[in-house]
Parts: structure tokens; C-alpha cells; sequence
């Protein structure tokens, strides 16, 4: 259905694009370029913008001081593996609103999203309290619950949308040739979706990889992600823009190669039944 | 239609992430509803006893409350808006044809990936630091007073960095939207004559009604909660302290429990309240 | 519990007891100031001497260090074996038996060497209850050439009048140089350490002796307008998001005549690689009104052991190794004299090494010029010099902060900043039972 389109207007269109591309871009590209700066450069006035001398000393100098691979694998296992944890349980949950549906469904879903709105500072201390005395404080597993939990209302509600576009009579055939549930979901739901799930996982990864509340707080030095390690680095003494912005290249440089590499994946199925 | 058989099983295949929620629900709330009765002070000994609505009536009497609600709203609202209204003119324009369009894409998609937190140190040294930030540099380019941010544009600044990070995924959910958006009814349209403002308004936007639900509701979930990016920008100062950073406040600062718990209540109270609001329209939308 | 998770914490428990053998593992939660980065780098030195302890760090920001071991502590979450606390927190934790107390530390760390200002404050009923680390006051830092362009010259022991006309002589907006920098980020350790320390100057103080808030008087408005006067007229903009960070950042930018901050900032603001006006800069005491205070505080990052840790032993190990004399010398020895922390040993000061320095003497004078028992002019029921040592202080200090911060951005009057600080603390300690 390609419209006919004037190279003059494509043009323009690209321009306008482009610019506006850059302009969202740029706060993350600035703090890339700074993160080669030496401190004095970073707050040179007027700034400097390609024209320095770049330096890796910033990135030398905060993995001298911080255990960057301890915080990265952390982050990798806590974020993975709340992701999986969390697709386990919510893909038979989302089979069952979206293939058996009844009166009840979608107010489950809804009272499952405003489970998401209990305030987290609210209920810290409680959490805290229970984590005490079951041992899970700074523990991989305790934090990869938490973020399963918070993040699983999301992850039901994307999957459910998504199985609802698929038509339940390719299920039912597969019933009638004698397939079991389980196969049902694994052999015949699971490949149809796997661009809804492929998603899902990504969304999730990159919320949890992200959340900066409860893996700070339930956390010390065993399995602190990278929120932990930036916070080491947020506002040290003295001039300090150059080694933030190292830290901070350091912390979301994993998510933002992972993202790029598979964003076709992640835009295919981000709909949430905004698509009919 | 779904047998007798399917029916029980869907109810067992439901079962665990109910009940995991149902928990990870009750059972904080519980505790936060005993403590909210309870004059609870850690730095004081702990459990001091029973107090009634007390800690209520405190927690709402306080001078901090109202502002602290309104600036909830504000900041959520604000947010909203930028992100709906620029969400929609990004998708627009990332929908024409153009050379390069995937790498645009990934460019405007960039800021989801980042924690807020980093984003936030970013925003507030690199960019609204009233000396050495660039915009400071950007208005004494143009001659201009530069502008301190975070204090004396606390909340649209806040509203700023926070719009930034969510602006990719509104624009995601409404580009896939437009796309789907049938082009020959458009191309009827462009026949007929009609404007660009009414094909806009008449066409897309019912179109995209969806698509803007959707948003809406899933930002706001996630908009009622920050924290990150206030704690390292403003620490609740002029003006930015919202419900949650009071609880925040009342929480960890003031290390009084009760009053917190109080204070979380009134939140989930608040939370349900949009939460209804949210659902009646959504939940209009979301029916097949 | 079920029997199967008992069966399984027994064996981790035994495992934990295998590996305790070989090595024992201590937490340590830490500020992401510079000592404490300087001492991590330093590990290997402990771990020659002691091959058995492992330390494992928690470095943070202030901010998040603070909320989360007083999370930890009042929760009894046995995250940290080692704290660093200030002495906001010491005598207040102590009193509540939730610190060991470090009496028996050896002989040779020697107690009787702390300074006895910093030791009083981390001292509850004879019991010392953290080591210091570094100890600090504050005072006057100023840019020698900047006063000498200006043809003043800054006495040893200025008085806010002073302060006041050297601001302004050295002011030159145009060229980005700010008489003043102080502090005007909300926070009980920021802006209100600062303006805490000053009103004792003026006379002002947060409570009489019935515990009434004190904001509605004379002299903290008289503190607060001149502070205001001070800012406006000849401050940085942007003055009330300025912390200690930022001022400091300034400062050694070159865009600061003076900056009345902590002692430890002299260490920074005087080292050439960092600081741009590095041979420049002049030291002197905190102004005062002639009330008979002056407005320096005293503080100390210091080393706490949690009560209930499991490995009390080598926890004190590490506090005595990290607080020692020879824990000087040995900063010493590969970072200079200019960087060993400060503020606690009288040997220090002692040392003929130390003396060369160029604000040895003058952070000696400043932290012995602090009495935290006696803070103010009046009478008052509690101790602290910039902080009132009750549990309530941080969260009442961080609110009345943020109406003063508000003030100095022009959101509010002076007059208005006052009577909410004034609603505020009374409402606090309404609600904490005074």
C-alpha cells in the first residue's frame, strides 16, 4: 500500500525525525561522551562536545573501586531469573482468562494491576520485617521473589491480551486430536506465541533490571545489582561528573545493547490489546 | 464453549499467581494496617501500644498532606499529558516514510532502557545544574539568567526527567496503533478533501482511543509510585513532596511507623480511588 | 517452619560454620566519601596483617547509607557488621543498648589519644560506642588573592560582620565569582548543620528546656536574614539545591571567595590535582556575634559494631585496624600527610609532619572550640552542636530544612519559613509524646 510519496517530502520527514531522535537521544549520548572526559573537561565551560582528550581513565578508575562484575551478575541473575519465575506461573494464569473465560476474569485482571499501586515506602518496613525472619535479606532468591511479584500483574496482563489474539479453535483441534493440557499450552499455545512472550520477557527484564526501590533496600553486599552500584557513585566529594557518568554508562550499557539487539521483538508484541 | 473439564483446570492453572498476589497483597497490608493502629517508634523501643485512629488523624492534619496530594496529581497528570501528546505526534511522525527509520527508532526508544535513577543523576548534574549543567550553558549562550531547575521549576522539572523516560514506551504502544490504522480509509479521506485537522480528529484519534487507554493506565500505575527520581533530585523539597515521599519521610526519616502505615493506607485508599476511575474507562475499552 | 527448611538452614549453618574457619567475612556499610574510598584501596595492608578477615563493602551515598542502617539497626536485620554512623546516631543507638560497646578495644589503640571533644560524643554512660574515623568541625575557607585584590584581610577569628563586608568585597558576579558559599540543600546534615551551627552564634538555639520549639524567636530570625542576606546578595545561584558536594565542586572551580564548611574540605580544596586554586586558599575559625559561641559544629564519621553481630571479634579487629595510629601512618605513608583523616587523635596534631600541613592547626582550633554539651547561649535540655541527639531530630531537621531552602529560593518569606518550622518541630514532637 505504499503511498505515493515526493523524495522532497520523505526528506523532510527525515529530518524532522532525526532531529527529534537526536534531541531524545542526546541526554544518554552526553553522558557516554563525558564518561571519556577527565573531570576537569566534563565541566568546561564553554562544554566541550567531540574536541577533547579522551580517556578511559573514568572507567579504570571505577573498576578499581567497585566490584562491577559481582553487581552485573546480580542484576543478570535477579532480573532473568524473576523474568522466568514469573512467565512460569503467569502463562497458564493468561491461557486460562483468555481461552476459559468467565464473569470473573477481567475483574481478576483488574484487582491483579491495582495490586501494583500499594505504595512500596508504605509497606517496606513489614517487608523488611518478614524478610528478617525468614532469611531471605540480601539474598539473589528474596529480591528475585519481590521483583516476580511486582512485576507479574504486567506480565499476565501482557500475555493475556496477546493469547486473546489467538483463535481458541486451533486449540480446540488440538484437543480433539487427544492432546493433553499440557501439551496444549507447550506444544501448540507456546509456539504460536512466541512473539508475545519474547516481549513479555523482554519488558519484564528490563523493568526489573531497572527497579531501584526494594533492591536497595533488601539488599547489602551479596546480591546488590547495579542500582546499589550506583548509588556509591551518585555524590561523592569533589568534582565527579566524569566518573558518574562511567558508573552510569557502566549500569545501563548491558540493557541498552540488549534492548537495541531486540527491540523488533520487544515493539512486535508491546500492544497490551491496543491493536484489535 | 469451554467443557466442565476445562473449567476446573483453568481455575487450577489460575490458582498459584492468585494466591501469590493475594499474598504478596494481604499480607503486608495486614501488617501495615496493625501498625497504622499502633504508636510504633524503632528508635524508641518499637511497639509502644495501641493508639486508635491517632496516627489517621494525624497523618491528614499534618500541613504537609494537601500539597502532598496535589503535587501527586500534578506530577502524574503532567506527565501523562506530555507523554500522550508527544507520544502521538512522535508515532505520527515515525509512521511517514523516511530514510533511516530504524535507527530512529532505537534512538527514541532509548530512554526506557535507562534506571531511573541514573537518569535522574543525569538530568539533575549534567543538564538543570544551575552552573555547570548545559542548560545553564545553552541560556548564557543566548544571554539569558539561567534557570535553577529543581528549585525554582521543582515540579515541571521533575515532570521533565520522568516524561523523558516514559515518553519511548507510549510512543511504542500508540506507532503499533497507527500501524494498524487502515490507510485506505485515510487515503478516502484525503480524496474526499478533507483537512488534516479533521482526519486527525474524526479518523486517528478514535482509532488510537485504545491505544491511549492502555497508556494511560499502565503509566499511571507506575507514575503513582516514583520515588528514585525524587529522592535524587529534590528530596521532596519545594514543593515536590508527593504522597509517597511523605510516607517516605514519615517512614524512614522520622522513623515513625505508625504514622507511615497511616499514611500508606490513605495511599491504597487513593491508589483504588483512580484505580475505579481508571477502570471505568478502561475497562469500557478493554471488552473485545 | 516446615522440617525440611529447618534441615536446610542447619546446613547452611554448618557450611557457614566450615567457612568461618578458614575465613571470616564482616560487612561493612560505608559513606562514599573520600577517607573511606582512600581505606577500601588499602585492604590489601589489612589483609597482610589479618589473612582470616574478609571484609566485604557497602559503599553508598550519604543519604541511602543513612536510611538504610537505621532501617537495618531499628529493624535488628544483622545486614552490617560494621556501621558508619555520625554522632547524631551514636549516643542515641547506644542509649538504646543496640551498639557493643568498644571499651576493650587493645591497649595500644589507645583511647586516651581521641580527642576528648569527639570522644565525649560518641561516649553514653562511660561506654564508647563507635570509633571515630575522621573528625571534623567547621570553619572559614577564603581565597587569599581574591581578599588581597580587594584589600582586605580576614581575621584568624572574623565576627558575621566581617564575613558579611569580605563577601562583598570579593563578589564579581560578571566573572562568576560568589563572595559566599554556603549551604542551602534541605537536609538535617546539610542546610541545617550549617544554620543549626549559626544561630548558636547568634544566640538562637531549637528548644528551652521544656522542649519548645524555638523559631518563633528574635534570634533565629535575626540568623536567617542575615543568611539570606549573605545568599542573595553575594551567592551562587541556584544556592538552595548546594550541598556540601557542590559548594565543594565550586569552590575548587575557582568560583567561591569563601565557603564556610566542613574542616575536611580543607584537604580537598588544597590538593592541586583537583582544585584550581589549590596555593590560595586561607583559613580561619567560624564568625561569631560575640555572644560567646562561635558557628562551627563538630561531627564524626565513625565506626559502630551492630549488637548481635555474628562476628563481634573480627568487627572490632577491623574498627581498631581502620581507627589506629598506624592506619595514619600508613595513609601516610603513600598518599601524604594532607591525607590522613583528621579530627580525632591528639598524637596528630602532635606530629611535627602533621603541623606542616596548612590547616592542621586551624581544624584542631575549630573542633576544640565546639562543646556539644554545651551548644548554645542558652540554656538548653539537649546535646548536639548542629543537631539535637534525639530520634526525632533527622525527620523535624530535614522538614524545617526544606521551609528554609524554600525561603532561599524565594518561594517563601523569612518570616513565613520560620513560623513553619516552628508549626512543624511543635507538631513533631507533639506526635513523638513530649
Amino acid at each position: 500500500m505504499a503511498r505515493a510519496v515526493t523524495t522532497q517530502r520523505k526528506a523532510l520527514n527525515t529530518l524532522a525525525a532525526w532531529t527529534v531522535g537526536l534531541l531524545i537521544f542526546f541526554p544518554i549520548l552526553w553522558t557516554i561522551l563525558t564518561s571519556f572526559k577527565t573531570e576537569a573537561a566534563a565541566i568546561a565551560d564553554p562544554p566541550v562536545f567531540l574536541f577533547f582528550d579522551w580517556t578511559t581513565e573514568n572507567y579504570s578508575a571505577v573498576m578499581q573501586r567497585s566490584d562491577y562484575a559481582q553487581f552485573l551478575w546480580n542484576s543478570i541473575v535477579i532480573a532473568g531469573g524473576s523474568t522466568v519465575l514469573g512467565l512460569i506461573v503467569a502463562i497458564p494464569a493468561a491461557w486460562s482468562m483468555a481461552f476459559v473465560p468467565s464473569k470473573r476474569t477481567k475483574d481478576i485482571l483488574l484487582w491483579m494491576l491495582s495490586t501494583k499501586m500499594l505504595p512500596a515506602v508504605g509497606v517496606l518496613y513489614p517487608i523488611y520485617l518478614l524478610f528478617i525472619r525468614l532469611g531471605l535479606l540480601d539474598t539473589k532468591i528474596g529480591l528475585t521473589l519481590v521483583l516476580m511479584l511486582i512485576n507479574l500483574p504486567i506480565i499476565v496482563w501482557m500475555l493475556y491480551t496477546y493469547f486473546r489474539e489467538i483463535p481458541g479453535e486451533i486449540l480446540e483441534a488440538a484437543r480433539m486430536d487427544g492432546a493433553s493440557l499440557r501439551d496444549e499450552i507447550l506444544y501448540v499455545l507456546t509456539p504460536m506465541a512466541v512473539p508475545g512472550i519474547a516481549s513479555t520477557l523482554l519488558l519484564n527484564f528490563i523493568l526489573a533490571w531497572n527497579e531501584a526501590f526494594w533492591t536497595l533496600n533488601l539488599t547489602a553486599a551479596k546480591a546488590a545489582p547495579l542500582t546499589a552500584f550506583i548509588a556509591s557513585y551518585s555524590s561523592p566529594e569533589g568534582l565527579f561528573y566524569a566518573k558518574l557518568s562511567a558508573a552510569s554508562t557502566m549500569a545501563i550499557a548491558p540493557i541498552l545493547i540488549m534492548g537495541w539487539f531486540s527491540q523488533k521483538q520487544l515493539v512486535r508484541g508491546l500492544t497490551f490489546g491496543a491493536v484489535k | 464453549m469451554a467443557t466442565q473439564h476445562a473449567r476446573s483446570a483453568a481455575r487450577l492453572m489460575l490458582a498459584p499467581a492468585v494466591i501469590l498476589l493475594l499474598g504478596w497483597m494481604l499480607v503486608p497490608l495486614t501488617m501495615t494496617l496493625v501498625f497504622s493502629f499502633k504508636q510504633y517508634l524503632p528508635l524508641r523501643g518499637g511497639d509502644l501500644g495501641w493508639v486508635g485512629f491517632e496516627n489517621y488523624v494525624r497523618f491528614v492534619t499534618s500541613s504537609a498532606f494537601w500539597p502532598s496530594i496535589w503535587a501527586t496529581l500534578i506530577i502524574v497528570g503532567g506527565v501523562l499529558v506530555i507523554t500522550i501528546a508527544f507520544g502521538i505526534a512522535l508515532a505520527l511522525l515515525l509512521d511517514q516514510p523516511m530514510w533511516g527509520q530504524g535507527i530512529v527508532r532505537i534512538l527514541v526508544i532509548a530512554p526506557f532502557f535507562v534506571m531511573p535513577t541514573v537518569s535522574a543523576l543525569v538530568w539533575k548534574n549534567m543538564f538543570m545544574d544551575p552552573v555547570n549543567g548545559l542548560f545553564a550553558h545553552l541560556w548564557q549562550f543566548f544571554g539569558a539568567e539561567p534557570i535553577q531547575w529543581l528549585s525554582q521549576a521543582s515540579l515541571p522539572s521533575i515532570v521533565l526527567i520522568v516524561s523523558w523516560q516514559w515518553l519511548p514506551f507510549a510512543t511504542l504502544i500508540l506507532l503499533t496503533a497507527i500501524q494498524s490504522l487502515d490507510s485506505e480509509q485515510i487515503e478516502a479521506a484525503e480524496m474526499d478533501g478533507a483537512p488534516w485537522r479533521s482526519r486527525f480528529i474524526h479518523i486517528i484519534l478514535p482509532h488510537l482511543s485504545r491505544a491511549i487507554t492502555i497508556v494511560l493506565l499502565i503509566q499511571t500505575i507506575f507514575l503513582l509510585g516514583i520515588f528514585a527520581e525524587i529522592f535524587v533530585t529534590t528530596q521532596g523539597s519545594f514543593g515536590t513532596r508527593t504522597l509517597t515521599y511523605l510516607i517516605y519521610q514519615r517512614v524512614l526519616e522520622s522513623q515513625n511507623v505508625g504514622l507511615g502505615s497511616a499514611g500508606g493506607i490513605y495511599a491504597v485508599i487513593l491508589a483504588n480511588i483512580i484505580a475505579i476511575f481508571l477502570m471505568r474507562i478502561v475497562g469500557k475499552n478493554l471488552d473485545a | 517452619m516446615s522440617n525440611s527448611i529447618r534441615a536446610l538452614m542447619g546446613a547452611c549453618a554448618i557450611g557457614a560454620l566450615a567457612t568461618a574457619a578458614s575465613a571470616e567475612t564482616i560487612t561493612v556499610a560505608t559513606v562514599n566519601n573520600g577517607d573511606m574510598i582512600r581505606m577500601q584501596g588499602l585492604m590489601d595492608e589489612f589483609n597482610a596483617e589479618y589473612p582470616d578477615i574478609e571484609v566485604e563493602w557497602v559503599t553508598l551515598e550519604e543519604n541511602v547509607l543513612r536510611q538504610r542502617v537505621t532501617q537495618d539497626v531499628a529493624a535488628k536485620g544483622g545486614q552490617f557488621d560494621v556501621m558508619t554512623i555520625g554522632t547524631y546516631e551514636v549516643p542515641i543507638w547506644g542509649a538504646q543498648g543496640w551498639l557493643v560497646s568498644l571499651n576493650d578495644l587493645p591497649e595500644e589503640w589507645d583511647a586516651d589519644d581521641i580527642l576528648p571533644a569527639i570522644r565525649g560524643g560518641l561516649t553514653v554512660d562511660g561506654e564508647l560506642y563507635a570509633a571515630p574515623f575522621y573528625g571534623e568541625s567547621s570553619m572559614v575557607m577564603y581565597r587569599k588573592d581574591l581578599m588581597e585584590k580587594a584589600g582586605m584581610e580576614m581575621p584568624e577569628a572574623p565576627t558575621w560582620d566581617d564575613i558579611s563586608a569580605a563577601a562583598e568585597a570579593m563578589t564579581d558576579k560578571d566573572n562568576e565569582i560568589y563572595g559566599i558559599c554556603l549551604r542551602g540543600k534541605a537536609g538535617w546534615g546539610e542546610n541545617m548543620a550549617f544554620l543549626s551551627a549559626m544561630a548558636n552564634s547568634f544566640g538562637a538555639r531549637w528548644f528551652d528546656e521544656d522542649w519548645n520549639a524555638q523559631f518563633d524567636s528574635e534570634a533565629w530570625a535575626n540568623t536567617l536574614n542575615t543568611y539570606m542576606d549573605l545568599m542573595t546578595n553575594y551567592g551562587p545561584p541556584g544556592a538552595s539545591t548546594n550541598g556540601f558536594n557542590e559548594n565543594l565542586s565550586l569552590f575548587q572551580q575557582g568560583k567561591c571567595g569563601m565557603w564556610i564548611d566542613a574542616t575536611v574540605a580543607a584537604s580537598f580544596v588544597t590538593n592541586p590535582n583537583d582544585s584550581s586554586v589549590a596555593d590560595q586558599v586561607g583559613f580561619a575559625l567560624a564568625p561569631d556575634n560575640g555572644l560567646g559561641k562561635r558557628g562551627n559544629w563538630l561531627w564524626a564519621w565513625s565506626l559502630g559494631i551492630p549488637a548481635g553481630t555474628d562476628s563481634e571479634e573480627a568487627a572490632k579487629t577491623f574498627v581498631a585496624w581502620a581507627t589506629s595510629k598506624e592506619y595514619t601512618e600508613l595513609v601516610a605513608e603513600k598518599e601524604g600527610w594532607a591525607n590522613v583523616p583528621p579530627g580525632t587523635r591528639t598524637s596528630l596534631y602532635e606530629n611535627e609532619e602533621y603541623q606542616k600541613v596548612p590547616f592542621a592547626e586551624m581544624t584542631l582550633n575549630s573542633i576544640e572550640a565546639a562543646d556539644p554539651n554545651q551548644p548554645t547561649v542558652d540554656p538548653v535540655p539537649y546535646t548536639g552542636v548542629q543537631f539535637v541527639a534525639i530520634p526525632e531530630f533527622a525527620g523535624i531537621g530535614t522538614q524545617v530544612g526544606q521551609e528554609f531552602s524554600a525561603a532561599l529560593a524565594g518561594q517563601q518569606s523569612v518570616e513565613q519559613a520560620l513560623e513553619n518550622a516552628q508549626a512543624i518541630t511543635t507538631d513533631e514532637m507533639e506526635a513523638a509524646g513530649y
